[in-house]
């Protein structure tokens, strides 16, 4: 016997609806396992590299030296090695990931507008060992013929810092900070075009209008309406470059010379903390230091990179409160 | 010819044969009643306009003639091409790919729509008001000086607080801002975020307003301070309206155009068209029959 609807009690036992309850504790799992993968991971790192902090103290983090043979660790090369290629690779993909996003987004012609933008995305999926191959094979013998001699003599009146950082003042040897530099270019350009095109895609054409009805020109309404509207994203798209470029192991393996120490020219052979983890893994004993300090190197990277995130975060909400 | 200056086009308007009031100095602004809207000088005149989007077209042979120191209002049904007419005055279709226009607008004896007319310098001169309120990202203050600004109507600092203030007041925004111009101008409220962008038209002094259905967005209350503002405005400025409610259409303009399916049906001052309609098409969508 069953109640019409209209005389059914509004109040009484709430019915447990079992399809919502199931599905609200599936969503909570679902964003528990972020936390708990996070922090697992990060714990396991720590852990696993204790020894290597024990070992050396801070001396770990600012030492120069690396030298398996003596056992003695210090990650200052890597770390190095690491920001110079990262920041680098940002300085050369930032202006191009734009200009390819403005171009895409305002005056490239409608038809090439499908084409280019697929093409840009297909940069992205292009695995990183065939960066790497491609690099080492291609870009890195290109560099040492054409590119470095002639970054050398074009900037040689760059005053050196004598026995310390001579610029483009090396031999040209193809491999090196620059060279991997330029991959890492490549490889995080689709990311910062893409989000910045997505960012300028987003902008509400009422407020380019607007800009547009005020007699404002393309470039006018770009510069003055849409990239203060949008400035906090665009930082976005910059810091996930960053955060990729920081972290990418294949290709720089390829093409930075894999050399565990002070760089001393722009040109010169080294390493990152990925690629010196990537090296030396298979070699690495359980147990030993040796695979200690590579434990300890990946908590450094990953903090690292935690801070670029961080500090993109808080550049974005200072972006929002002013 | 271009519209390369404010000179230049006001030689051409003293070259120009039809009679017309000079904008600006009051006594010789016709006080403009209802009645006398069709006495006022012409100030556009928009001949023998289609224009398309891609392949279909928005609007067929539209003639008509739109006078200064009144507000003319654009009314019909939704699609009827009304808002595409506006965005021709001052361009604007030429941002929208595939959109073209043919005929010829004439303002001050210059032909807006022709292809040697930077459409860039006709928006100087024709100023536009949208849907939806559309401040800048930016400070109340940057977003009335970015006119003059962006077209260097003036270097110094003391002449462009000048053109604020006097911006800000003649938009009836003045009183309400002026200790807060530093301000994001995203955080006014949507009636004064309407009048700020009024006021960011006016800061380059254009010699035509466009109004795009400027109070869909707002509520009774904005809606009765944009009203009678307009009001102000138009001793000084002609106004082109686009509007979907019909009894603003009454108590704003003085001159009403009906418009159907991309046709102009019938134009004329307001209380006419209101009260003895020629055409029937505009007697039922006044009244309500429409169909």
């Amino acid at each position: 016997m069953t109640t019409p609807a209209a005389h059914r009690p509004l109040i009484g036992a709430r019915r447990m609806h079992l399809g919502d309850t199931t599905f609200r504790i599936s969503l909570f799992a679902a964003g528990a396992l972020v936390i708990i993968v996070l922090f697992s991971i990060l714990a396991i790192m720590f852990a696993g590299g204790k020894l290597a902090f024990d070992t050396f103290g801070l001396g770990f983090i600012t030492g120069t030296e690396w030298n398996p043979v003596t056992q003695i660790y210090g990650a200052l090369p890597a770390i190095t090695g690491t920001l110079m290629t990262a920041i680098l690779a940002l300085l050369i993909a930032w202006p191009i990931g734009f200009g390819i996003a403005f171009f895409l987004t305002e005056t490239c012609p409608v038809k090439l507008r499908g084409p280019l933008g697929v093409a840009v995305e297909l940069l992205a999926a292009i695995p990183s060992i065939v960066y790497g191959m491609w690099g080492f094979f291609v870009l890195a013998p290109f560099m040492a013929e054409y590119v470095q001699p002639w970054l050398t003599s074009t900037f040689i009146w760059i005053p050196p810092i004598p026995d310390t950082f001579y610029w483009f003042t090396a031999p040209p040897i193809g491999v090196g900070l620059i060279t991997a530099s330029l991959i890492l270019a490549i490889m995080i350009l689709p990311f910062i075009a893409a989000t910045t095109r997505d960012v300028l895609l987003s902008t509400p054409q009422l407020l380019k209008d607007g800009a547009y009805a005020m007699g404002a020109t393309r470039w006018e309404a770009l510069t003055g309406v849409v990239i203060p509207a949008v400035r906090g994203s665009l930082f976005g798209a910059v810091f996930l470059g960053l955060g990729r470029a920081l972290g990418e192991t294949m290709a720089v393996v390829f093409v930075i010379g894999n050399a565990i120490r002070m760089p001393d020219s722009l040109m010169a052979p080294s390493a990152t903390i990925a690629s010196v983890v990537a090296n030396s893994f298979p070699e690495a004993e359980p147990g030993t230091l040796d695979l200690a300090v590579l434990l300890a190197l990946g908590f450094i990277l990953f903090v690292v990179s935690f801070g670029v995130l961080a500090i993109a975060r808080l550049l974005l909400r200072q972006e929002r409160m002013s | 010819m271009s519209l390369m200056t404010k000179e230049a086009s006001e030689t051409v308007e003293a070259g120009a044969p039809a009679p017309r009031s000079i904008r600006g100095t009051p006594t010789s602004a016709p006080v403009v009643k209802p009645t006398a809207a069709v006495t006022a000088a012409t100030r556009i005149k928009i001949q023998d306009i289609n224009a398309f989007y891609g392949e279909k077209q928005a609007l067929f042979g539209v003639n008509l003639e739109i006078p200064d120191n009144a507000v003319t209002a654009f009314i019909g049904a939704s699609g009827c091409g009304k808002s595409t007419l506006l965005r021709c005055l001052n361009r604007m279709n030429d941002t929208i790919p595939g959109a073209r226009v043919e005929g010829r607008i004439l303002m001050d004896g210059i032909d807006v729509n022709g292809t040697e007319i930077d459409p860039v310098q006709v928006r100087t001169r024709i100023g536009m008001v949208f849907q939806k309120p559309n401040p800048f990202p930016i400070s109340i203050y940057e977003n009335i000086a970015y006119g003059p600004r962006t077209h260097k109507l003036t270097s110094s600092k003391a002449e462009l607080d000048e053109i604020v203030e006097r911006s800000l007041r003649r938009a009836a925004l003045w009183d309400e801002v002026k200790d807060r111009l530093g301000k994001p101008g995203l955080g006014l409220s949507g009636g004064q975020q309407q009048r700020l962008v009024i006021a960011r038209a006016l800061a380059v002094s254009p010699a035509v307003i466009l109004m795009d259905e400027p109070c869909s967005a707002l509520d009774p209350i904005a809606t009765a301070h944009i009203e009678a503002l307009l009001d102000e405005l138009r001793k000084h400025t002609c106004i082109v309206m686009v509007t979907h409610s019909m009894a603003q259409a009454a108590r704003v303009s003085q001159v009403t155009a009906f418009f159907h399916m991309g046709k102009l049906i019938e134009s004329g001052p307001t209380d006419q068209i209101f009260t003895m309609p020629k055409v029937e098409q505009t007697h039922d969508y006044i009244t309500g029959r429409f169909g």
